[in-house]
Order: structure tokens, then C-alpha cells, then sequence
């Protein structure tokens, strides 16, 4: 368990981070991680050799499936534009926060898969080949996903600028 | 010279900083050669930077005390599985003796017997499962004398359900103890190191019947069904529509047509 511990434990901060930029939702997303670590320390001696992050994102990305399939059943929806935004950017400055919030928003407005292979692959740095087995997918899945995440990002943040954004959040 | 041409994978795994020196410099001299692309390449390194930075905060943020790796580890050390749980009350209602027996008698008759399967099924994973350095008796490289074996001690031909296209692999299998009689158990694995139990054993009267019902003791869960008086139960800590299919997959085979 020693080394678990040692192994485990630098990569929660990036599991905590995975799980909110996916959930938007701070209690939910700690909620999944918890969940996750908990099942790493019962799983640990099963482990197949290869990278514990990539394990561990695996883990928490099944687990946050599940929760999304199970919201989508009981026919809940994640909010869109306003959950959490405020807590994800709150050590940021303020001129650069709205920078960040727009393309957080932005982001959301990805469909699930391409959400989390864009997290996994430009944020979390996982190699592609460790996004295809945490997401349980060939490789050319995750590149084509990536390709049609980044070309839907570029899109929306052509379309209006951040400024334009807020001001017409502010209006509705 | 011969150069590979440029693909879009190579786009992205220059933004994502995951080339070779060498061949990020062929594509670093075609950007400066195409502008219209390198504006592209601009625009996905930009979105990258923008998330990290937008995201960056989340990560510097002091864990809360849920998240304390040492803690999950002690509070595990002192409440190990469930299952151990439903095994101590199982031998307390043995020692109550006629409590025990009230208790199988109402298992046994709640539909047709298939709630005691489960049952069994769950102590089976509950002792099997976590086992790390013997979690089967028999292992799928002799699958032959397994096959054999439980045949044998069940008074039966039993195959061995291939669960192969539902990516899980079988490690092996044993004879366990049922207060029924002999069951045999299958222990198949997943990449992720998930296991699942199957358990069949004869049921009661020869020519019995029952449909698929699910099943689920503490975070154990699955489905029974029998077949032809012998019984079947797949069980695993997954969620019931991710067992669900993997149950058709073993009655389908389990049926000699």
C-alpha cells in the first residue's frame, strides 16, 4: 500500500480536475474521485503493468459515465452555462477569467466524448494511445475525435469573440 | 528528398507536443510554407493554452479531507469488503442454528430457488474474487481438465462459458460448497483487473425452469436464471446493464441449441 500511496497520490489534483471540467459541479466531481480512489485502493493488486495514470483515468472516466447515463435516464440534464463556472476560474485575474469562462462554456457545449478526449489529451497529457485505453477506443477513434472537438472549439470561439459572450449572457 | 507527407494527425500531435524532434521539424517548416494551416495549428495551440490555464486552479486547490489518500486507505484496512459483512451475519444465523435453516428454507423457496444461487454466488465472489494469490483452483491454461473435473463432480457435462467478446477472459475455475451440493465457479478477468463469478450448480428437480432475474447482495450484484434444472448466476461489482448483456451471452451458449 506504501507504494500505492506513493504512485496514487500525485495525480488526484489532475483527477479532480478531470472530473470537474467533465461534471461542472464541484460536490459531484469530488464525489466521482472519491469513489474512483476508493476502488483504486480495493483494485490496486489487480493492476495490469502499464501507467497508473492512465488506470486511474479510467477508473474515474467509466465512473463518470455511468453517472451521466444513469442522469440521462432518469431524464435530468447537466446545466450548460452557469454550473460552476464561478469556482473554475476563481484563481484567475479578472480580465483573464472571462477569457476562461467563455471557452469553459464553450467547451461544454461539446458533445461528452469529444469533451473528454480533448481534457484527456490537451489538458491532462495523456498520450494518445493512453486516451484510447481510458476511453476504451482504437487510436484512430481518439484522433478523429480530437480532430472534430478542436474544429467545433475554433468554430464557436471564431463566431464571437469573449466580450460579445458576456454581453449577451448579461442581456437574456 | 523523400519526406512523408504531413497528416492531420501530425497537426495535432504538434499542438499536443508529441512529435519526434525530428519530425516536428518537417512540420514546422510545411506550417511556415502554409499559413492558412498554420493559422489552424495557431488556433488549436491557442484553445490547449486557454484550457490549461482556465483549468490550472482546479488542480492547486488543497484536497479536501474525502480525498485524503492515507484516510481511504485506513478506513479500508477496517472495513474490508461487504461481502465479509454478509458472510459474518451468515455464520451468526448458522450458529442460531434453527435460524439459519428458517433463513435457507425462505431463500430457497423466494422464486424457485434463484435468490440462494445469487446468494451463494456472492459469498463465492466475496472469497474468491479478492483473492490475489489463488482466486481459482483450476486455470484456464488447463481448461480441458476443469471442464473434466466439474463435470465429474457436478454428475453433468458443464461447459465453460467464453466470454471473450464481452473483453473478459477466463482465469479459471473451482468446485465450491454450496449447502446445495457441489457448484462450480468461473472467475473471468478484464483489462481493467474487474472480475466476474459465474456459478452454475443442479438445481432441486431435474426438468426446472426459471427467467433471468437480477440479483444483488451489498455491492454485489448480477443475474440468475436456470436452465433446464441446472442453475446459472453471473455476478461482479459492476452495474447491472453492464452485466446484463454478459448473462445473455452465457445463457446463449449454456443452451445446447
Amino acid at each position: 500500500m506504501k507504494d500505492m500511496l506513493v504512485q496514487v497520490e500525485p495525480l488526484i489534483p489532475a483527477l479532480r480536475r478531470y472530473a470537474r471540467a467533465l461534471m461542472r459541479d464541484r460536490a459531484a466531481a469530488d464525489d466521482l474521485v472519491q469513489d474512483c480512489l476508493e476502488r483504486a485502493v480495493s483494485r490496486w493488486q489487480q493492476r495490469r503493468d502499464g501507467s497508473v495514470r492512465a488506470w486511474l483515468f479510467t477508473i474515474l472516466h467509466n465512473l463518470a459515465i455511468t453517472q451521466f447515463r444513469q442522469a440521462t435516464a432518469r431524464g435530468r440534464h447537466m446545466p450548460i452555462d452557469d454550473a460552476g463556472e464561478q469556482e473554475l476560474a476563481s484563481a484567475a485575474a479578472q480580465e483573464q477569467r472571462l477569457i476562461y469562462r467563455d471557452v469553459l462554456s464553450k467547451l461544454a457545449r461539446l458533445p461528452e466524448e469529444q469533451r473528454a478526449v480533448l481534457l484527456l489529451v490537451a489538458v491532462e497529457d495523456l498520450s494518445y494511445a493512453d486516451a484510447a485505453k481510458v476511453l476504451g477506443v482504437p487510436l484512430g477513434t481518439v484522433m478523429s475525435r480530437l480532430s472534430r472537438a478542436r474544429e467545433r472549439l475554433q468554430q464557436e470561439m471564431d463566431a464571437v469573440g469573449p466580450r460579445n459572450v458576456v454581453a449577451l449572457r448579461s442581456l437574456k | 528528398m523523400n519526406q512523408r507527407p504531413i497528416t492531420e494527425d501530425d497537426l495535432h500531435a504538434y499542438v499536443d507536443q508529441a512529435l519526434e524532434p525530428e519530425r516536428r521539424a518537417e512540420v514546422a517548416s510545411y506550417l511556415d510554407e502554409h499559413p492558412d494551416v498554420a493559422s489552424r495549428v495557431a488556433g488549436f495551440a491557442n484553445q490547449r493554452e486557454q484550457l490549461r490555464g482556465a483549468l490550472a486552479s482546479i488542480a492547486d486547490e488543497p484536497l479536501p479531507a474525502e480525498l485524503n489518500l492515507s484516510h481511504i486507505i485506513e478506513s479500508r484496512k477496517r472495513r474490508p469488503l461487504r461481502a465479509w459483512r454478509a458472510i459474518a451475519a451468515m455464520l451468526l444465523l448458522g450458529i442460531g442454528g434453527l435460524g439459519g435453516w428458517t433463513m435457507r428454507s425462505v431463500l430457497q423457496d423466494s422464486s424457485n430457488g434463484l435468490s440462494a444461487l445469487a446468494q451463494e454466488a456472492a459469498y463465492t465472489y466475496g472469497v474468491y474474487a479478492p483473492d490475489r494469490v489463488r482466486p481459482v483452483e483450476i486455470r484456464a491454461s488447463d481448461s480441458a481438465e476443469l471442464t473434466q473435473w466439474i463435470s465429474n463432480r457436478l454428475k453433468q457435462p458443464v461447459k465453460v462459458p467464453d466470454l471473450s467478446v464481452s473483453g473478459y477472459r477466463l482465469m479459471g475455475g473451482r468446485v465450491v460448497a454450496t449447502s446445495h451440493g457441489p457448484a462450480a465457479m468461473f472467475m473471468y478477468d478484464d483489462d481493467r483487473g474487474d472480475r466476474l463469478v459465474v456459478l452454475t450448480r443442479p438445481m432441486s428437480s431435474r426438468n426446472q425452469d426459471a427467467p433471468m432475474m437480477p440479483q444483488s447482495s451489498g455491492d454485489v450484484a448480477g443475474f440468475a436464471w436456470i436452465d433446464d434444472g441446472l442453475g446459472y448466476t453471473l455476478v461482479g461489482q459492476l452495474p447491472t446493464d453492464t452485466l446484463k448483456p454478459i448473462a445473455n451471452e452465457i445463457r446463449k451458449q449454456a443452451r445446447p441449441i
